[in-house]
Order: structure tokens, then sequence, then C-alpha cells
């Protein structure tokens, strides 16, 4: 279970959002909604601890995740803005190197269903900034289901992809939620009845 | 044990207590750098081998002990402001750190000055001098890794990196610089020395020290006050305090007169 | 492979397929290095007593143009947040990492100081000297170097900053370093120049990975 409490959170001296609480039990989606620059890459980033609140704290299972990482690293999967993945090597080594940092170990066979399953078949050897933006969302995406996570922070997940690549994303989440796991995601298209049943939360833009 | 100085955590206790501080740090300064400057210059006994150009001390050393001395305050703001995530110490570290390094230019141009009628030169390679100069290359390093982030908070936190990396190494770098000083200098004495100094020295120049330390206080905590105004800015104790400024000023203006009925 | 080996390894790969990025450095150290005979004196005289100061100062110029993609990369594409995110301890991490840069960035320095030397007309005993401030000093370059990479990975015109904040502190590294190749001329001892050439190293071996790691940190906002 994940919860905020009482966050507050300014950046270049604008307060993007006071006191905001919000609990997310295992078996939910919940629909970050709001304006561009409401804060909602904010507040997803102080979810997973990379950025730190002004105030308030956040919890996962009752433990604040300041005070132990590893726990909740363990059953968690980020995916921001940026990909994550390094341009001038392959598919296949940034998604071996990135395995091996996180302490998840896949066998090889596993490793190429996940790249068929993402189409990039054929394509995990050339270096990634040779794909196309959708291609290396893919590449960044694939991780989805190499890492079976229990929480997933997802900012923007559908950019960039196609509409087969959105459909197969809100099917997983789908059947994520049903295995007892956690989202949360934003996105600035709505989520259609592939993801199934979800929670919305508004942020809204303060001045 | 430190507790009364929670409070001042908070942008508003800050700003007040620079309120009350300020007109105390002017008169302070202003009545200190008077009598000691006077004194100084003017009536204190002629050293036997200087003559008056040695008169110069009694700026360029409270320049030089304060240069230093605000950098080690800058550091001690910046560790206040990483370990209990206060905003106002990081405000009153950027609010010093420009007036640190003009107190750090005058001990340079003071001590050059001093050096012309000593040496024959406007710039010697002198172990002070040349520790100075490089306190001044910390201290403008601080104020450009300030100024190149947008958000003043992270701001904060990169420069007070720096301060505590610089604070951390002032001594490494004044010892290193004394060594190579002697190796290349040979065993001439210092005439930044002073080993013995008379008491009808000894006062003018603790007094001001004392005035150039109210005046650093003094122009800090305009600073502060103009940090914490800006940003600041859209809290309702900032909106309130500049519609109690605005019209105070101008109590015949229109403008005044319909704010004043707004209110 | 263990968690760290990967780090080194994933470094290294990524190091020889940007190789335009590790010769360039070297070849402005070259270029420096080359200035001093054009500018000041080619007397073999004067070349050896300017040469120690001149291959440090051109060393530190151009560690600083290295420097730069010790975290850029990681920064601008993800990878470091997905670092933050793995579990392992950050400091740990940017040790790897310095490691890494520094393997990359000065053995090619270490294999070049033969021709610097030659250059600068300097004897075998001043040269020995030199590698050996080389080895124990540029360690030093890369790790409190990083700390202030760092702070400036995520700023446009990090460069000239960079060097701003970072020369004033290499300047006690450049005495001790030129001291003793100095005192290599002279036929003198020099381990004391070296010792406390060491003991900077091992104080910025235990604390910079911490600095590096919140450095990073604040980058990250």
């Amino acid at each position: 279970m994940l919860e905020a409490r009482e966050l507050t959170c300014s950046k270049r001296d604008r307060t993007l959002f006071e006191g905001l609480s919000l609990v997310v039990e295992p078996g939910e989606l919940l629909y970050l909604r709001g304006p561009n620059g409401a804060g909602k890459t904010s507040l997803l980033r102080i979810l997973t601890g990379l950025s730190s609140p002004d105030s308030g704290v956040v919890l996962y299972n009752g433990m604040d995740i300041s005070a132990d990482k590893t726990g909740y690293y363990q059953d968690l999967f980020y995916l921001g803005h940026k990909s994550g993945t390094n341009g001038s090597l392959s598919a296949l080594d940034n998604l071996s190197f990135w395995l091996a940092q996180h302490n998840v170990s896949v066998p090889v066979n596993t490793l190429f269903d996940v790249l068929e399953k993402v189409g990039l078949v054929g394509l995990e050897d050339v270096p990634v900034r040779y794909l196309s933006a959708g291609q290396q969302r893919r590449v960044a995406l694939s991780r989805l289901w190499l890492k079976l996570a229990k929480v997933w922070i997802l900012d923007e997940p559908f950019t960039a992809l196609d509409v087969k690549g959105v459909h197969m994303l809100e099917k997983s989440m789908k059947e994520h939620v049903g295995r007892g796991g956690l989202i949360i995601t934003t996105s600035h298209q709505h989520l259609s009845e592939t993801a199934g049943e979800h929670r919305v939360f508004d942020l809204e833009y303060r001045f | 044990m430190w507790k009364w100085l929670h409070p001042y955590a908070k942008t508003e206790r800050a700003y007040q207590l620079c309120l009350t501080l300020q007109p105390w740090f002017w008169v302070g300064a202003l009545a200190c750098l008077s009598v000691g400057t006077v004194w100084g210059l003017a009536f204190a006994p002629q050293d036997y081998q200087q003559g008056d150009s040695f008169r110069i001390i009694y700026i360029h050393v409270p320049s030089a002990i304060l240069s230093m001395g605000t950098y080690v305050a800058m550091a001690i703001a910046a560790l206040v402001g990483m370990v209990w995530q206060w905003r106002t110490a990081y405000m009153s570290m950027i609010a010093m750190a420009p007036i640190g390094a003009v107190m750090t230019f005058i001990a340079l141009f003071t001590g050059a000055a001093w050096g012309k009628p000593m040496w024959g030169a406007w710039w010697v390679w002198d172990a002070r001098l040349t520790s100075e100069l490089i306190l001044l290359f910390l201290y403008m390093g601080v104020i450009a890794l300030y100024g190149a982030f947008e958000d003043k908070q992270q701001a904060g936190k990169a420069a007070g990196v720096m301060a505590l990396v610089g604070v951390v190494n002032i001594p490494i770098i004044h010892y290193s610089v004394e060594w190579w000083n002697t190796l290349h200098q040979g065993a001439t004495i210092s005439k930044f020395d002073n080993p013995s100094i008379a008491p009808e020295m000894l006062w003018p120049l603790l007094i001001n020290l004392l005035g150039f330390a109210f005046f650093i206080g003094a122009v800090t905590t305009v600073r502060l006050r103009n940090e914490i105004v800006l940003r600041e800015m859209h809290r309702p104790w900032v909106q309130a305090l500049a519609m109690n400024k605005a019209l105070n000023q101008q109590p015949g203006d229109a403008a005044t007169a319909s704010l004043k009925e707004g209110s | 492979m263990s968690l760290y080996q990967g780090i080194f390894k994933r470094d290294m790969q990524v190091a020889f397929k940007q190789k335009a990025e590790l010769v360039q450095p070297l070849m402005f150290l070259l270029m420096v290095v080359t200035l001093f005979p054009l500018g000041v004196s080619p007397s073999p005289d004067t070349l050896q007593r300017i040469g120690p100061g001149v291959i440090w100062i051109a060393a530190i110029l151009s560690s600083l143009m290295a420097m730069e993609r010790l975290f850029r990369d990681d920064f601008q594409d993800g990878s470091l947040e997905q670092y933050m995110l793995s579990g392992m301890p950050l400091p740990a991490v940017s040790a790897v990492k310095v490691a890494a840069h520094w393997l990359v960035s000065f053995v090619p320095l270490l294999l070049l100081s033969p021709l610097l030397a030659m250059f600068l007309n300097l004897t075998v005993d001043m040269y020995i000297a030199l590698v050996l401030t080389l080895i124990l000093g540029t360690p030093l370059l890369s790790l409190i170097g990083a700390i202030a990479v760092g702070l400036t990975v995520g700023l446009q015109k990090g460069g000239v900053l960079l060097a701003l904040l970072l020369i004033p502190v290499f300047i006690p590294l450049l005495i001790f370093a030129t001291s003793a190749v100095d005192s290599a001329a002279l036929q003198l001892p020099y381990h004391a120049q070296l010792a406390i050439i060491a003991a900077m190293l091992l104080l910025a071996a235990a604390l910079a990975p911490f600095a590096i790691a919140y450095s990073l940190k604040v980058s990250q906002n």
C-alpha cells in the first residue's frame, strides 16, 4: 500500500500543491489528471523518492520510504519522461545492464520473448539512438515485463506509442491490477476501457 | 540548545529579525568605522619602520580577517540549510556572499597598495595576498553557481555544497600557498606579519574590525530582506507588507486613496 | 556479473563507443603544451624550468573538459534516475563511475606523458617524479571534480562554470605536484610532496563519493 501524507511541494518558488494526501491500495489503478504545470510529474517523483517534498512523508506498507529505500525499490518500477536507456548501446545491452543493476535475473529466452512482445525483434542489436522515438519508448517499457514489480509509477507512458502499443500497455495494466498490483499513472489521453476500472485524482493548477 | 534559533526557519520571522537588527548594525558600523578609521589614519603613532604607509592596516587587516570570517559563516549557513532544510539558511548564505567577496577585494586592493611603498611593485605574489586572491575565486564560484540555477531552492543547495567544499579547502590552500611562497621567495619576512603591536595601534584596529563586522551585518540584513521578499512574493504576509508600504508612502495620491477604499 | 562490475563494464562499453570524446581532451592537452615553446621560448633550459608546471596545468585544463561526460549522458537520458531507483547506494555507484572515468581519461594521459616530457626537455628523474605525481594526483582531480560535475550536470552552460569552481580547489595539488618534479630536477628527495598528495587523495576517496551522491540528488531535485 502506498500512502502520501500532507505533501507540500514548491518549484521555483511556486507552490504546486500543499497538504496533499492520498492512499493507493494493491489492486488499484490511480489515474492522475491535471493541466500542464499542475505538478503531476513532481508528485510522481516525490512518490518514487527521487525528489524530496518540502514537507510531508511517503509511506510504503507503513514504512517511510526515505528511511528504508531498498524494500520499496525492490517492488517499484518507475518510468519517467526520460527513457533511461543509453543511446550508444543496443537495446539488448541496455536491458541486460538494467536488469543487473536492479538485481533481477531473467533467462535469456524470456528477454527475447519480451522483445518480441514489444515488436523489437531484429532491432535488439542496433544502438538505441538509431531507433524511432516510439521504438525507444518500447525499449524502456519492455522492462515493465522483465521486472515483475508490484508498484508501477508511470509518467505519461503512452507518449510516442502507436495504437497497438497503447492497447498492449492498457491490457497489461488491467492484468497487473487484477493480480493485486498497484499502478499510478498520468496521461494526456483518457484511459480507455481496456485499462479496466480506475480511480481519478485531479491536480489543479495553482497560481 | 539551539531551540531559540528554530523560529527563524520561517521567512516571516527572519524578515522581522532583519528589520530589528538593521538600524543597530548601521549605527554600530557608522560609529565604529568613523572612530576607528580617523583614529588609525590620523592619530595613531607612526610605525618606526614603515612611517605613515602602514596605516593602511586599519583597513586591510579587518577586511582580510572578515573576508575569511564571512566565508566560514556562509559555510555554516550552508550546513544548517543542508541538515535542517531551512530556506532562510540558504538565503542568508547567498545574502552574505557578495559582501564577503567585496571584503576580499578590499583586502586585496589595500594589500597591494601597501606593497607599493614597501616593495616598489603594485602586486607581489606574497603568500597572504595569493591566498586572498584564491578566496576571491572561491566566492565568485559560489555566487556564479547560485546564479546559474533557475530554481533558487536548488541553487541554494548546490551553492551550499561548493561553499562547504571551499571551506574544507581553505586551510589546505592556505598552507600550500604559504609553503609555495617559502620555496620561491626565500626567507623574507612578510610585512603583513605584525608579531607585536603597540596598544595605541591595536585599539583602532579592533574598533575598525568591529565596525567592518557591523557593516557586513548591516548589508547582509538588507540583502536578506530583499531575498526573502523576492522569493516569497506570493505569500499573503509579503503582499500585506507591500500594501502597507504603498498606503503609507503617498497619502495624497488618488491611486492610494482608492487602495484605501478597497482594503 | 556483480552489481558494480556491471556499472563498470557498462561505462567502459559506452566510453569505447564514444572514442572521439576520449581523444579530444588528449589532443587539447598536446596542443596546450605546444603553445608554451611557441609563446614563451623554445630554449631547452626555459622549457625544463617551466615544464612541470606546464604539463600539470595542461592536465588540469584538459581534465576539466573530459570530466563533463562523467554524468552528463546518464543524467540526460534518465539512466541516472534508474540507478537511483535500483537500491544500490549512490555513493558506491558514483565511486565506480569515477573509477571507470579515471581509467579511460588518465591512462591515455600517462601513455602520452613521455612525449610531453620530451617536448619540454625534462630529465629522466623529473619524468619519474612526474609520473608518480600523475598517478597520485589525477584520481584526486577526478574525485573532487566529480562533485562539481554532479552539481552542474543539469545546467545548460556548465563548461566554464565547472572550470571556475574547480580551478581554485586544484591549486594545492598543482603546488605540490610541480614542487615534487622541481625537487627531482635538483636531485632532492620529494617523498614529502608525494605523501601530501597521497593524503589528499585518501581524504577525497573517503569523503568525495558521499558529496558526489548528494550533488547528484541536488541536480535531480
